[in-house]
């Protein structure tokens, strides 16, 4: 089914006779839902675009790339650099900001603006009985009722589909520039990002990939010189620079975890207490391959977030080894459920939810809990 | 403001409902008495009150959570309390209710500077938080003017936001995981240290939930390293229309103020005759602060002179030392002060685009005229979130009612134009009546449906944020 308004959307899903599977794109599906596809690429469009206001009102189909290019257009852009996760995944076809919004898809900017969930401001949404359901709005400050808006964000499209979503969008910078710190061990590699992310200096980006620590900052180009030189010089090891297209570069490869791409093995999200990175993959790796990983990481957010390759079939490994400091999904991989456990009080509410919300339960069943 | 009748059975049964309070917890902890109930008998909308049937005063989650099972057994409601400083009524208690007040729950448990996290039990007040981080050069962003007084619990309650929200966000954007304790006593863990939640987002439903979810007893939150310095600088000009323009382009080059604040001139005058700030006598005076290190500040700030020229400013007046940044912070941080040396005031926060500016002031202005009462304007207007303050003399007969219903057209002006009825302070039992203005059935059956899943009994904070007819049946139970 390819609904083309949100009328169409309300017919298909109380019309429905069966487990429906929600698809955007389908380029960041994680879980294994079941169910005759509903596709969302059709509730496509612009509703209202605001520079000035830095607002935009888009049907939830929209392709991600029309969007990025709108708002290029205007030099702005989405502040939560959202992750292409295709080559990762092995997955063809277009990204969908809707299917964004469901999957609450954030990239290493979220040390500084956090994540999808921060930046939207308002959501229309068909639940799982066919009643349309608004909620939030386009202005920016808003707690009139309860925040519904937070709650679609990465429900992966349990609790209804998102018809529009509108977003408080980002002027783009001047400038950009990312320190390179090359020739620390790992623990030292991990404890440069706290330092710089505990500095006054406005980091928008801090990560570790391939034995490198890099630590972006953007803004007015007179900041960023200053910014940067100030970095330098708390910073132990080989710095190097790396400014405007050849910063981007590096960043788009850690938010799309290109160093996994097209390689065999489970992948794994962490996220985690940043000091616990290291010791979380160590423990993880050590139980794995027996050698001093047996796995690879890429660190984002400072070590709060830590993609892991690992050996299939490793989970219960991975998942102890977060055990009170974090929570692990598996976002490649199988068997072993793809979302972390939850304590039962807390699966209770999320069931009960759902449940209200989809009292039938054809929303992407079996996708969460 | 309509509340629901007392239920007779929960006020007859007082004594030994307030017995079985202290068999779980310490003496000092509940309050029966009349006389001392009266604290509790409203919150900072005063101009409604009732005394509850008790308050307790917790210590620890572990009281929290037999006060509310008992509460629960009973069937009696709880109102949650953090400081009292709501504005919209979000700590009213009605006689047959017990109030929940967090405060004597104020400890710092943990803060961690390598993770960048505090965690407090959540009767600690927002300032107080700061306050604990400050020697090692860590703040925590939300400022809601109250802040001296007001408490987490109450923040997360309303997620709250504050003058520098425009940079750093409001409540849910700083906060990482909660303990909650539910109506019926269960303990449950939302979030936590590490920076993103698992699963359905359980925690942004409880930020901003009114206290209709849950009690929050502990809070993680995020701190963040203080900027190297600030700067504010002050723009008068002759027309709303042409500030409000001004705002609009700083934002679409791409300068990002912590905090651009906007007056109009009822509120200039009030404050210069109550603070004497020397703001120059205009139609709208922006007040808009940078930061960073000196460099940096000059650079925003030779940006923004550009700007702001070229819409012809009356004044554009830059802080030259610490001294000077004060004189310009004063004004506008005396305004709702100003205002209540004229009158009694309600002060509204309907938030609109901000490109419907000049529309909503010129309208609210002929407003003032048809209603016969004065209002000044003083509000956020990065962010577009406005603080209308409508005087009124509580003791004259009808001025109140005169004001409320000034004060929901101005509301629904808000949403006409794409807004909303409140941007920070919260629905509560204020704007709870209104609810209807900005939402469909549906879409308020939807919100209502995480309350039957959080407390299906409706037992805490019952009678807000939605409409009563609205919420009688699930209320009745």
């Amino acid at each position: 089914m390819r609904p083309e308004t949100e009328a169409e959307l309300v017919e298909a899903i109380a019309g429905a006779s069966g487990p429906l599977l929600v698809r955007g794109g389908g380029t960041r599906t994680i879980g294994r839902p079941v169910g005759e596809v509903l596709e969302t690429s059709g509730l496509a469009g612009v509703e209202m675009y605001e520079p000035g206001a830095l607002t935009l009102v888009v049907r939830a189909g929209t392709a991600l790339a029309e969007v990025k290019a709108l708002l290029a257009g205007e030099r702005q852009r989405l502040s939560f650099e959202v992750p292409d996760l295709r080559g990762l995944l092995g997955r063809e076809g277009v990204s969908s900001i809707g299917g964004v919004v469901a999957a609450n898809a954030s990239g290493p900017r979220r040390v500084q603006v956090g994540a999808c969930r921060d930046a939207l401001l308002g959501v229309r949404f068909v639940d799982g009985a066919g009643n349309v359901v608004k909620n939030g709005g386009r202005v920016m400050k808003n707690v009139t009722g309860y925040d519904l808006v937070k709650l679609l964000a990465g429900s992966h499209g349990t609790l209804g589909v998102l018809s529009e979503v509108s977003f408080k969008v980002q002027a783009q910078p001047e400038a950009e520039a990312t320190l390179v710190i090359e020739g620390l061990a790992d623990a030292e590699g991990l404890a440069v990002l706290r330092k710089a992310l505990g500095s006054p200096y406005d980091i928008s980006g801090a990560a570790r990939e391939f034995g490198r620590s890099l630590v972006r900052v953007e803004g007015m180009t007179g900041s960023v010189a200053y910014r940067a030189g100030q970095l330098r010089a708390l910073m132990a090891g080989d710095v190097m620079m790396r400014e405007g297209a050849d910063s981007a570069a590096l960043w788009r490869r850690v938010r799309d975890v290109a160093a996994f791409a097209g390689r065999p093995g489970a992948v794994w999200r962490l996220a985690v207490v940043p000091t616990a990175a290291a010791a979380v993959l160590a423990a993880a790796g050590g139980e794995v391959g027996g050698g001093e990983v047996g796995g690879e990481a890429v660190w984002d957010w400072g070590g709060g977030l830590v993609w892991l390759l690992a050996p299939e079939g490793r989970a219960e490994a991975v998942r102890a080894a977060v055990a009170g400091r974090g929570h692990a999904t598996l976002i490649r991989g199988e068997g072993a459920p793809v979302f972390p456990p939850e304590a039962p009080e807390v699966a209770a509410l999320g069931a009960g939810l759902r449940e209200r919300f989809d009292p039938r339960g054809i929303l992407n069943r079996g996708m969460m809990g | 403001m309509e509340m629901p009748l007392p239920d007779a059975a929960i006020l007859s049964a007082k004594a030994r409902i307030v017995a079985r309070l202290r068999g779980v917890l310490p003496a000092d902890a509940v309050i029966d008495d009349l006389t001392e109930l009266r604290a509790y008998e409203c919150d900072a909308l005063t101009a409604y009150r009732c005394p509850p049937l008790a308050a307790v005063l917790p210590r620890t989650t572990e009281e929290v959570s037999a006060v509310l099972r008992a509460c629960w057994e009973e069937g009696v409601p709880v109102v949650p309390r953090g400081s009292g400083t709501s504005l919209a009524g979000g700590a009213l208690p009605t006689a047959d209710s017990v109030i929940l007040g967090v405060a004597r729950m104020n400890a710092v448990i943990e803060t961690d500077y390598d993770n960048r996290f505090i965690r407090v039990q959540a009767g600690r007040t927002n300032l107080s938080v700061s306050g604990a981080v400050e020697a090692e050069g860590f703040f925590y962003a939300p400022d809601p003017s109250s802040q001296l007084a007001c408490a987490i619990a109450g923040n997360i309650a309303m997620n709250s936001g504050g003058a520098h929200c425009l940079k750093y966000g409001v409540t849910t954007n700083n906060l990482l995981g909660v303990t909650l304790v539910k109506m019926d006593g269960t303990v449950v863990t939302l979030g936590g240290p590490w920076g993103e939640a698992s699963g359905i987002d359980l925690l942004g439903v409880v930020c901003g939930s009114e206290g209709q979810l849950g009690v929050v007893t502990e809070a993680w939150l995020r701190i963040l390293p203080k900027p190297e310095g600030a700067r504010p600088v002050l723009v008068g000009f002759n027309s709303n229309e042409v500030a409000g323009a001004c705002v609009a382009d700083i934002i679409r080059a791409g300068l990002l103020p912590v905090a651009i604040e906007f007056m109009d001139r009822p509120c200039i005058r009030a404050t210069e005759a109550f603070a004497k700030a020397g703001y120059p006598d205009c139609e709208a005076l922006l007040i808009i602060e940078v930061e960073g290190s000196e460099a940096e500040i000059s650079e925003q700030l030779t940006r923004i002179r550009q700007i702001a020229m070229a819409h012809d400013p009356v004044e554009f007046r830059e802080a030259a030392d610490e001294d000077q940044a004060k004189r310009i912070w004063l004004g506008r941080k005396s305004a709702f002060g100003a205002m209540g040396q004229i009158n009694d005031y309600m002060c509204l926060d309907g938030t609109i685009p901000v490109s419907s500016l000049p529309l909503v002031l010129r309208r609210i202005g002929e407003m003032s005229v048809e209603f016969g009462l004065d209002v000044g304007n003083v509000f956020h207007a990065g962010d577009g979130n406005m603080h209308p303050l409508i005087l009124f003399d509580a003791n004259k007969p009808g001025d109140l009612e005169k004001c409320e219903a000034f004060g929901a057209e101005i509301l629904k002006l808000c949403v006409e134009v794409g807004g909303c009825l409140t941007g920070e302070h919260g629905v509560g039992i204020e704007k709870r009546d209104l609810m209807a203005v900005q939402f469909a059935a549906a879409d308020m059956e939807a919100q209502m449906r995480v309350k039957d899943v959080f407390d299906p009994k409706w037992l805490l904070n019952p009678a807000k944020v939605f409409p009563l007819a609205t919420s009688a049946a699930r209320r009745a139970g």
